[in-house]
């Protein structure tokens, strides 16, 4: 064990040296290839020039390159390999695509993906906002926020272990152990297998994901509640408006910007959804989901790279209008200053 | 503060109301994860005879047992006696009711002597010893089977963490967790400040262009790098003659999948820095490299720290990254994966399920409670600005 700590840290020690060094030597040898001497004016002044041309791009470099070969070229290459066959080597044309249309597992994905998307982000959204107004009001909501937001921490993995104790099934008439079924059991009802009921057993995934991305809606909208302007709502008060009202009328139109943001935010999450199903179900009982019927054709029997080429595609067009509104958003911050 | 609370009063929700629901939702969000730190600590044996609620009470559980065989009968006057306990070595508990059929374990009290009729007599103390009498010799070969209701005390072990641990492998998959968590927490942090700098305070043709490509590929799904990376990486190994799952390569791959939104924050950061401190700074005649080092990264801190933390959770709650780039073998596997392989290895065993998730989730956990004040702060710049 102390060996393997020890290497484990030597390991990590060279790994961040390693990197802290490029910065350092590059910056180093600029300096000594464009000397800037007294004497020679002309000389120093074209070296200066040199260097603020070429340091902008010591410091971009090695964040430019990572970007180019993890992200940009995979995309264009996952394009170019849904055309090909489960090697990557012979052209197929659409006949990935052709398969996907016609696939009864590739159809149960997207029906699985679409309820997702249709629950997770209304039902986080919702209720961040909920508890984001609940806890504003008392005393000791920050301690309840913190509760809420502690999910957040946890892995999938770990949070679909915790989940599935709560599921957790024994025969009728045997001591439940799951929470669920003890609940179940104790108002009258009859013990169920959860998770292998088909259809259902979708929103008792999603029960998760809502468990632990509801802390992070809550935390952005509480912000946004206390951004709003107390003038408004003194003349909403003025005017006679109730609560309810003040609510849906005055609050969450000012906030409607953050709402988005939170909702977007989520269903990106909510595409690549892939831990909570591979650990619960790995797709059984009719939940698979894109992801993991990527990951599913990556590597059976050999693996299949069209297919799966095709099934990343297609999670990557559904996230497309959003990266599109991003860089638009963004331009525009730039173009304000 | 007290202005929100001074609005939202004027809501006119009645306030106990607001307080009870409050607790619910608390509740509901707590009980969870106590539900396996609970689980975790209790003796194997109870875990899969009680819910994990009634811990901290005795448990109650069926047990069977089976008298002296009747050739150990003693003959007292007319009577014969078998004598002994229910319990074997080491058993504990207490019986709180005996009977003789499965579906009627506690038919009679514990300590009163019980008329099984055809003149035996049998009584079980709460220790488990036991007088059985008959008015005739007994019959058969074998002992009688009775069936008990035992009262277990709460008992509560840290033998589950000392098995998973040890014998089924979650020390190692620490350490590699640590090993791939923290390189891939510091150096896309250090690439990703250079980088930010260079795009908020360098001049240089094509800068629009990189920020919108940044912006850009903060969502991009993972997913689509996954097939051609793992042919890159595969072909990399065999050119170098060795291994494609390094932590180099883990490590790489952590780094390249967050730079996005790291570049993005510390960005939005670094170029909201006093744009004087940094001029005058240039005026004295420091290089950019000296700026950075010297002056903007002791600023960018929050942000810094902010960007750290989220990196640690998703490096360390990782899965996808960790098996496809790392490996599914026993000594590659960091915790997600353990826990996950144990899923399907030891699926009906909580005892092992839910101490090896708690060690899962402890390290996150501590950084979570600990840092919640920057995690929050960096959720705000990151989500609020359009993110």
């Amino acid at each position: 064990m102390a060996s393997q700590i020890l290497s484990a840290v030597g390991v990590m020690i060279v790994g961040v040296f390693v990197c802290a060094l490029y910065y350092w030597l590059s910056d180093k040898i600029l300096n000594l290839a464009l000397p800037v001497r007294d004497g020679d004016v002309m000389q120093a002044s074209r070296n200066l020039n040199r260097r603020a041309t070429i340091r902008p791009w010591l410091f971009l470099g090695p964040a430019v390159v990572l970007l180019a070969v993890y992200l940009v070229y995979p995309v264009v290459a996952t394009f170019i390999l849904s055309f090909h066959d489960r090697t990557g080597e012979n052209y197929v044309g659409l006949a990935n695509y052709r398969w996907a249309f016609f696939d009864a597992g590739f159809r149960q994905s997207i029906f699985n993906n679409i309820l997702w998307l249709a629950v997770v982000p209304a039902a986080c959204t919702f209720l961040g906002l909920v508890i984001a107004v609940l806890t504003d009001r008392i005393w000791w909501g920050n301690i309840a926020k913190s509760i809420v937001f502690m999910p957040m921490a946890i892995s999938f993995v770990g949070a679909s272990v915790i989940w599935k104790f709560i599921y957790e099934y024994r025969g009728a008439g045997e001591t439940q152990i799951g929470l669920l079924n003890a609940v179940v059991t104790f108002l009258g009802g009859d013990p169920e297998v959860w998770i292998a009921m088909p259809f259902w057993n979708n929103f008792f995934l999603m029960v998760i994901l809502i468990w632990i991305q509801t802390g992070f809606a809550m935390v952005i909208l509480s912000a946004a509640l206390r951004g709003i302007p107390e003038e408004t709502i003194e003349a909403a008060v003025i005017d006679g408006a109730n609560g309810w009202q003040i609510f849906w009328k005055i609050m969450v139109p000012q906030i409607w910007g953050t709402i988005a943001v939170v909702w977007t935010t989520i269903t990106i999450l909510v595409l690549k959804v892939f831990d909570i199903v591979l650990t619960m179900t790995n797709g059984q009982w009719e939940t698979m989901v894109l992801a993991n019927l990527m990951f599913d054709w990556m590597f059976r029997g050999g693996g299949d790279s069209g297919r799966s080429a095709v099934i990343a595609l297609i999670i990557m067009a559904a996230v497309t209008p959003i990266m599109v509104w991003n860089i638009r958003q963004a331009n525009r911050e730039q173009g304000g200053h | 503060m007290t202005n929100l609370s001074v609005r939202i009063r004027r809501l006119g929700l009645p306030r106990l109301i607001v307080h009870l629901s409050v607790i619910f939702i608390a509740i509901l969000w707590l009980i969870p994860t106590l539900g396996i730190l609970v689980t975790s600590v209790r003796d194997k044996g109870q875990i899969t005879t009680s819910g994990w609620w009634t811990a901290f009470s005795s448990s109650t559980q069926t047990s069977a047992g089976r008298l002296g065989d009747p050739a150990s009968a003693r003959q007292e006057g007319t009577n014969y006696v078998i004598t002994g306990s229910v319990f074997e070595a080491g058993q504990g508990g207490s019986v709180t009711g005996f009977g003789v059929r499965v579906q009627e374990p506690a038919a009679f009290p514990a300590n009163q002597p019980a008329d099984l009729g055809d003149g035996e007599t049998l009584t079980i103390n709460t220790d488990g010893s036991y007088v059985y009498t008959r008015t005739g010799p007994f019959e058969g070969s074998r002992g009688k089977r009775v069936y008990l209701s035992v009262s277990s005390p709460p008992a509560f072990t840290m033998d589950n963490y000392r098995t998973v641990v040890n014998a089924e492998g979650l020390g190692q998959s620490f350490i590699n967790s640590l090993t791939v968590t923290i390189p891939a927490t510091i150096i896309p942090i250090l690439i990703a400040a250079f980088a930010a700098y260079a795009l908020s305070w360098m001049h240089f043709p094509g800068r629009a262009l990189i920020i919108a490509l940044v912006v850009g590929l903060i969502v991009v799904p993972l997913q689509m790098s996954l097939i051609p990376l793992l042919r890159l990486y595969n072909e990399v190994g065999s050119f170098f003659g060795t291994s494609s799952k390094t932590y180099a390569g883990i490590w790489l791959a952590h780094t390249a999948f967050g730079m996005p939104l790291a570049i993005y924050l510390l960005r939005n950061y670094i170029a909201g820095l006093p744009k004087e401190i940094i001029e005058s700074a240039r005026v004295d005649g420091a290089s950019d490299f000296e700026i950075f080092v010297k002056i903007v990264l002791p600023l960018s801190f929050p942000a810094l720290a902010s960007f750290a933390i989220f990196q640690f959770l998703w490096v360390w709650n990782d899965l996808l990254i960790a098996i496809v780039f790392l490996g599914t073998g026993r000594d590659q596997l960091v915790l997600t994966g353990s826990l996950n392989a144990l899923l399907g290895s030891r699926g009906g065993n909580w005892e092992i399920l839910t101490a090896s998730a708690f060690i899962t989730i402890i390290v996150p956990l501590m950084v979570f409670f600990a840092l919640q004040r920057y995690l929050v702060r960096g959720l705000l710049a990151g989500s609020v600005k359009g993110g």
